[in-house]
């Protein structure tokens, strides 16, 4: 059962498993463990992460391309619904139908510039999506008509995923059942569902072929592997998957703008959470995601404590000011880069 | 198994097979013919063509003039992965593996391509226990079966060759092509190539291309040599016949020539 469910890909270290399996804990019971609205979007977050940054371990971890449109196929995502639900109304219909259009748009997109750009270098590539995810952002702040332009969408869904509906006559361990924590539910399960099947996707004979690209293309395509064809079909199923992702986020926060999906400050995050994490090892993209997400929330509120506690004292004050926050989590990257090259999880693997 | 084919049509031709880098002319007009049952030594000097003429062939390099067609069929737009998946086998005169994979798994990825899986997205690999059996079956064919679990990078030279061979045969191809074999390998490991060569060889139905520069090998393994120098196919036939030929004691054996 485990075995299939974890398509035979072991976290093979026992600290490493520790880990996963308290993340695991620690969201599927976030709404009793950590009852509140600040923490239930911290947790809704961490999942939709896992997902995307997962999905971008299968580009880079595993396939080894440098892809920077992956925010974009996040943003069609979460404009699909956002627009539909616009539109459309707050019907389940239309949600369907909005992350139905999204998934095609992504595939057709995503294979498209697979098969007319895998051909050519790295670094080419890499540039070739940064030109189509900048066009693309520029043209989400434009068509404001339809995207609401900077300021995003705002928009109502169905009865059973908002706040005021009531499940439940009494609390359930003191904990209000409304459409929130189904809203939560929703967004973890379906999650965890599509990381399993990333997780299968690297373990399949085909997740193994784009292994053999990534270590050494010129013999992959000499023992009959069509390189191009790999890369395309790999580029569509992280584009797929950072879709749904984008497709959770946005029925979460009920709002889809620049600044949630498409913003390249994004990007860089979910390159920051794969390295992290530790590239091509799937598990990297649980624990970066989930580190990285909490760090970003709660590292302001800790050195605004560690402000107050240090006032008074020269110099600082004004070093542990939270709005310096993004300096420490440089320094934070730039120290665990320089100490665990390999992520966390090479690390712990590395232990053993 | 099968009676003999030699006078059977080619299974590869080449037809003025030309290629140029800048104003060199690499491989120049090489018209060719390879028939089933066959072993063909290609023999030249250092820089003759042969290993471009290879990658001309198996789809490696795209040539400026000419044609080569398998079984009739023209093959010189078509890419080096389908060339493979239609029966073209290479090995490389420069070893050229997965470093940073396991012996086994550079060999099942060999398996695999031939039994047509790449592309299944939703099984586990390691469900697939026929291909790993079969992985093993060629590991063992080339004496490497104690190192299926070290990385391909960390093996010793004369292993990678064996290595290189033992993906050539998980390809189970119609056509072998390989590129000096035993280059670099000592002594007592050369005896194992020569014997696949030969195992290979006696199956019958296989079409054989081979680089090599021992005379001794070329002598012993082939129906059938062919020289190339600078680029140009300068004498085919019985391997007797070319080997006492003014032509390769001059050009490839590096006699003093006659002026
Ligand atoms: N990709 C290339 N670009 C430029 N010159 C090449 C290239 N490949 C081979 N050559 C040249 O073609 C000639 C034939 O090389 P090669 O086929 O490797 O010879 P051989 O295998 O017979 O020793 C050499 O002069 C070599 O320098
Ligand atoms: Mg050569």
């Amino acid at each position: 059962m485990t075995r299939r469910l974890l398509s035979g890909d072991y976290p093979r270290s026992r600290m490493l498993a520790t880990l996963l399996l308290l993340i695991l804990a620690g969201l599927a019971f976030a709404p009793f463990a950590f009852p509140g609205t600040r923490s239930l979007d911290v947790a809704a977050k961490v999942c939709v992460f896992i997902l995307l940054v997962a999905s971008y371990d299968l580009l880079l971890g595993y396939t080894g391309i440098v892809s920077f449109a992956h925010t974009m196929f996040f943003g069609i995502g979460a404009y699909g619904i956002a627009i539909a639900a616009t539109r459309l109304g707050p019907t389940w219909g239309s949600l369907v139908l909005g992350s139905l259009v999204a998934l095609a748009c992504s595939a057709l997109l995503s294979l498209l510039i697979g098969m007319l750009s895998l051909r050519v270098k790295t670094i080419f590539f890499a540039m070739i999506t940064l030109a189509v995810a900048s066009f693309f952002a520029i043209l989400a702040s434009q068509l404001s008509g339809f995207t609401g332009g900077e300021d995003g969408l705002t928009y109502k869904l169905p009865q059973l995923l908002l706040p005021g509906t009531k499940l439940l006559e009494a609390p359930l361990f003191g904990v209000e059942i409304n459409g929130r924590i189904v809203s939560y539910y929703i967004v973890f399960f379906t999650a965890a569902a599509l990381f399993l099947a990333l997780l299968r996707v690297v373990n399949s004979p085909f997740g193994r072929v784009l292994q053999a690209i990534r270590e050494n293309d010129f013999r992959a395509e000499a023992i009959g592997y069509r390189s191009v064809i790999y890369r395309s079909v790999a580029n569509c199923v992280a584009a797929l998957a950072a879709s749904a992702a984008g497709i959770l986020y946005a029925l979460w926060l009920r709002y889809a703008g620049p600044d949630t999906t498409l913003s390249f400050d994004i990007m860089i995050d979910i390159l920051l959470m794969v390295v992290i994490g530790g590239m091509g090892t799937m598990y990297g993209a649980v624990v970066g995601a989930t580190l990285f997400v909490i760090a970003q929330t709660y590292l302001q509120d800790l050195m605004k404590l560690a402000s107050d506690a240090a006032a008074g004292i020269p110099l600082l004050p004004d070093l542990v000011h939270p709005d310096r926050w993004l300096l420490w989590l440089g320094i934070l990257f730039i120290l665990s880069v320089y100490r665990f090259p390999a992520g966390i999880v090479g690390k712990l693997r590395g232990r053993q | 198994m099968s009676e003999p084919r030699s006078g059977e049509h080619p299974v590869l031709e080449t037809h003025g097979l030309t290629i140029r880098f800048g104003g060199h002319v690499a491989v120049n007009q090489v018209s060719c013919a390879f028939r089933p049952d066959t072993l063909t030594a290609i023999v030249g000097p250092n820089g003759a063509g042969k290993t471009t003429y290879f990658n001309l062939i198996s789809g490696q390099l795209r040539p400026t003039g000419g044609r080569v067609t398998l079984y009739g069929e023209d093959i010189t737009a078509l890419p080096a992965s389908q060339r493979t998946r239609r029966g073209i086998g290479r090995a490389f005169q420069l070893t050229n593996l997965f470093p940073q994979l396991s012996v086994l798994e550079n060999v099942r990825l060999a398996v695999q391509s031939h039994a047509g899986m790449g592309l299944n997205l939703f099984s586990v690999w390691s469900g697939h226990v026929e291909l790993i059996e079969r992985a093993e079956h060629y590991l063992h064919r080339v004496k490497l079966t104690e190192r299926r679990d070290t990385l391909a990078s960390a093996l010793a030279h004369g292993d990678q060759r064996k290595l290189e061979l033992a993906i050539l045969l998980a390809l189970d191809p119609d056509l072998f092509m390989f590129d000096e074999p035993t280059a670099g390998m000592s002594v007592d490991e050369v005896p194992v190539i020569l014997e696949l060569i030969h195992e290979i060889k006696s199956q019958g139905d296989k079409t054989i291309l081979l680089v090599e520069h021992k005379m001794d090998v070329v002598s012993s393994l082939a129906d059938r040599i062919i020289v190339l120098h600078q680029g140009e196919l300068v004498a085919d036939g019985e391997p007797a016949t070319v080997i006492a030929s003014p032509i390769v004691q001059q050009a490839y054996l590096g006699l003093a020539g006659h002026e």
